[in-house]
């Protein structure tokens, strides 16, 4: 790792603690608390930022893999597996604190309307994407089917976003876009969004860098048996 | 404070997987790391056999 990775991993690392540390102080101290569904509301303000750095993951995964299939650079596909593997993180986090927010707001955990469906529908497709590329005989075959499903399953996202406008869903519509928030509530949810895309960033990299050492490890000992 | 332990859950799930990540990236690091180590080594061996 180089002196500018270093400099630019401090930074994101600084700016993520900052905003985490904002987040956390707007969430359990600074926002009122809604007066409906009282404190369990704010789950709302992880359970949102965690579901878009999800879509904004699966959307990198989908560019790096076209990328990748164009020009076959094994750090685009590195950039794509990352983004996934985190996508799925945030997916599962997103299916766990939904129905957390569900049972005492709606009395169960889990009902199988649009928008609860093809979400879970959205974590299987990725976590099929990485078991594709874990079972792969060879590395740029599970490179090149990963690719595929990157950009095949991404169709995916938009209608898991959609759902709650094209069905009637028991899960709440898109209040931040319909003007449904408080000036606190959408400051605090504007806080948890930056956290979590640059915990995202932070992540990704990271994990994107391990891909490609892993990749050059791999190379390197087929050329040293190979002697 | 009705319903409190749902929300403490919700947050403790979210910092224990996000952590729980980082923690497999680290481990990660270190395996490749001692890979590195080793293919070093077995570079380095030719070297000083000669």
């Amino acid at each position: 790792m180089n002196g500018r990775h270093n400099l630019r991993d401090s930074i994101l690392l600084g700016l993520g603690v900052v905003l985490m540390m904002a987040a956390l102080f707007m969430v359990f101290v600074y926002v009122p608390t809604e007066k409906h569904t009282g404190i369990v509301q704010r789950i709302f303000y992880f359970h949102v930022p965690v579901a878009w750095v999800s879509f904004l993951a699966f959307f990198v995964t989908f560019i790096a893999s076209i990328i990748y299939l164009w020009k076959r650079e094994i750090k685009w596909d590195a950039v794509a597996c990352a983004s996934a593997e985190v996508g799925v993180i945030f997916t599962t986090l997103v299916l766990i604190t939904g129905p957390i927010w569900a049972k005492p707001t709606w009395g169960i955990w889990w009902t199988w309307d649009a928008r609860l469906t093809t979400s879970l529908v959205l974590w299987l497709i990725y976590l099929a994407y990485l078991l594709v590329r874990r079972l792969a005989s060879e590395p740029s075959q599970g490179a090149r089917y990963g690719a595929v499903i990157g950009i095949v399953g991404f169709i995916d996202v938009p209608i898991v976003f959609l759902t709650v406008n094209l069905w009637r869903t028991q899960h709440p519509t898109a209040i931040v876009f319909e003007g449904g928030l408080t000036t606190p509530m959408l400051l605090t949810l504007l806080v948890c969004i930056a956290a979590f895309t640059v915990l995202y960033v932070l992540l990704v990299v990271q994990s994107a860098r391990l891909k490609s050492m892993e990749a050059d490890i791999k190379y390197i000992r087929s050329i040293v048996q190979g002697e | 404070m009705e319903n409190l332990g749902y929300l403490l859950a919700a947050y403790a799930v979210i910092w224990a997987v996000v952590f729980g990540y980082i923690l497999a990236m680290q481990r990660k690091q270190r395996r490749l790391q001692r890979q590195i180590d080793r293919l070093q080594k077995s570079a380095d061996t030719p070297e000083t056999n000669s």
